[in-house]
């Protein structure tokens, strides 16, 4: 079974997140890790792929050629990755992002994909769905669990009341939500193998996708404005020196909640 | 993008429309001339009377879907509709389970692009724009369409409030789904309901979180037991559903639930942008952390710098004590 994951490398969010000035989007110049939301994916897929010829692979878009990200996945265990890195991308929204990805996927030609719900940094949580859509693939969003059974896949998916248990046929994408499965730690071992596995490296032009269909040429949106929220006004903060829960009990009462 | 008509993605639950809907069909009332509503189900003729008191005129019935989930056949029903020459200026969607499946759907159908996480919309130089908080909502973005209609938003719950327009019954108009076999192979086999005592997450007036400072899962009893004693509900940070101690409903936060409640009490939550995103419209906000410098004290009405340990069961106590 082929099973590709979707990893994404973001600006490390615990950096404070920056806006370019110009063009109002996230600032990624700086060094770029995997985004924690993909260590549930590749876990995931590492887990579902475990047999004889069974194959991961990762898929990321990311400018300047970075593979920093992508060594974490590879080090975790996936057999190689493919980069799509190109100037012409910079500025893509979600939909030109799933353009990309749809076109780079399909040449692993993969019975699974599997992304997570929704990245940390953009959080649009529609980029799964619209690369399905692109590949003329079922999708199941929301899975806190997934199980392979013979040429289909079983998921829990979350709902609003509880769960539902929901099968599809493969090939299919499958989004994952945060504590599906425990994700490993790389080895050292893992991280040593990871340097020398193979990174295919590809243009938008090698994807034969139009340059003007992504990138912030092909993003139909635009941001026109960056303003600070209204603030809250500054709370009382008090230190506990026992007193803490009757200080909470008159602010409840005050408020006519007791 | 002069906005005309705008559509409304109607979900229910129960035979009622889901309450973000309400709230979606009133602001589409507001910036928009025409609103127009979407649903699927058996039985969408029961919604007209709903559905129309919050503004729409019509309801495009995609009908029943059978097990399928909705993100393919509603997806393809609307695409097929704007197809036909009958599209909107601009289609508002929940950020929900289904929200998002159908708008990413339609968006890549369609080839128009996607506005989500939107908190609200401006009607401004003939078009419309949006509202997106970042950085834990420190700062909004304000964003818009470059290229022509319909412009899809998918806008988070209690963004807006939801009152009745007065209008009468909806027109129920039938919106077939094009043949989409090769996609539409998702099958809900079986439902699962969790048990719920008290009132919802998102619909209470008191919500009680706890997070990773309580230390050990045993502890939420402690959330649990005080969510109750204020007829509240229990809600959790990110990081202790992704540990396993609680099922992913009580979520609070960007990927959980968005609450407004009267009163929010944090216990051992630090505050991460993620967590601020889902809480920080309730009206008054108490915060329990050890931690002095944590994120959550920049948003606070009352916040206690604490051990959980040891001032959450005082405070159970003193509840108690008094009746």
């Amino acid at each position: 079974m082929n099973v590709v994951v979707c990893v994404k490398q973001i600006p490390d969010p615990a950096a404070p997140g920056a806006l370019k000035p110009d063009t109002h989007t996230l600032d990624r110049s700086g060094k770029l890790i995997m985004d924690d939301s993909d260590n549930y994916g590749v876990e995931m897929a590492l887990q579902l792929a475990s047999g004889e010829g069974d194959e991961v692979t990762l898929v990321s878009m990311a400018p300047g050629g970075e593979t920093s990200g992508l060594r974490t996945g590879l080090a975790m265990g996936a057999a190689k990755a493919i980069l799509i890195s190109d100037d012409a991308l910079a500025g893509s929204d979600a939909l030109g992002t799933a353009k990309v990805l749809a076109a780079a996927i399909g040449r692993a030609n993969p019975d699974l994909v599997v992304m997570a719900t929704e990245s940390t940094d953009g959080y649009t949580g529609t980029l799964p769905v619209q690369v399905a859509e692109l590949m003329g693939l079922p999708s199941v969003t929301f899975a806190k669990a997934i199980k392979v059974d013979g040429s289909s896949v079983s998921v829990e998916r979350q709902t609003e009341a509880g769960y539902d248990e929901v099968t599809v046929p493969m090939p299919a994408v499958v989004t994952v939500t945060a504590g599906v499965v425990e994700p490993r730690y790389p080895s050292f071992k893992g991280i040593m193998a990871a340097k020398s596995k193979p990174v295919d490296n590809l243009t938008v032009a090698d994807l034969g996708i139009d340059a003007s269909q992504v990138g912030a040429a092909g993003a139909g949106q635009e941001i026109t404005s960056v303003a600070p929220a209204e603030a809250r006004g500054a709370g009382e903060i008090v230190v506990d020196e026992g007193d803490g829960a009757q200080r909470i009990v008159a602010f409840l009462e005050q408020l006519k909640v007791v | 993008m002069a906005i005309d008509k705008i559509w409304v993605l109607a979900e229910h639950a129960d035979g009622a429309p889901t309450p973000v809907t309400l709230e979606l069909l009133t602001e589409a009332r507001t910036v928009g001339s025409t609103v127009e509503a979407v649903a699927w189900g058996p039985d969408v003729a029961a919604l007209a009377a709903p559905l129309g008191e919050y503004g729409a005129t019509t309801v495009y019935d995609v009908g029943d879907i059978g097990d399928v989930l909705p993100g393919v056949p509603v997806a393809a029903a609307m695409a097929e509709l704007i197809k036909g020459g009958n599209a909107p200026d601009a289609i508002l969607f929940a950020q929900s389970y289904e929200g998002r499946d159908i708008a990413g759907r339609l968006s890549a159908k369609l080839d128009k692009p996607v506005l989500t996480n939107v908190t609200g919309l401006v009607a401004s130089d003939g078009g419309l724009s949006s509202e997106h908080p970042i950085f834990g909502g420190n700062e909004i973005v304000t964003a818009k369409f470059t290229g022509g209609g319909p412009g899809i938003f998918v806008i988070r719950a209690k963004s807006f409030a939801a009152e009745p327009g007065g209008g009468g019954a909806a027109t129920v108009t039938a919106a077939a789904v094009p043949d989409v076999a090769a996609t539409n192979t998702a099958k809900v086999v079986a439902r699962h309901v969790e048990e719920r005592s008290g009132p919802k997450l998102d619909e209470a007036a008191v919500v009680v979180s706890g997070g990773r400072g309580l230390g050990d899962a045993a502890n939420y009893e402690w959330i649990e037991e005080l969510a109750k004693l204020l007829h509240g509900a229990a809600g959790a940070s990110r990081a202790i559903v992704d540990a396993g101690w609680v099922p992913y409903s009580h979520q609070v936060g960007q990927t959980g639930k968005t609450v407004k409640p009267n009163v929010y009490v944090a216990c051992g939550i630090s505050g991460a942008t993620q967590h601020l995103v889902g809480m920080k419209g309730s009206k008054n906000i108490v915060a329990i952390n050890k931690d002095q410098e944590a994120p959550i004290f920049s948003v606070v009405d009352v916040g206690i710098v604490g051990d959980v340990h040891k001032v959450l069961p005082a405070l159970i106590e003193q509840l108690k004590a008094k009746g």
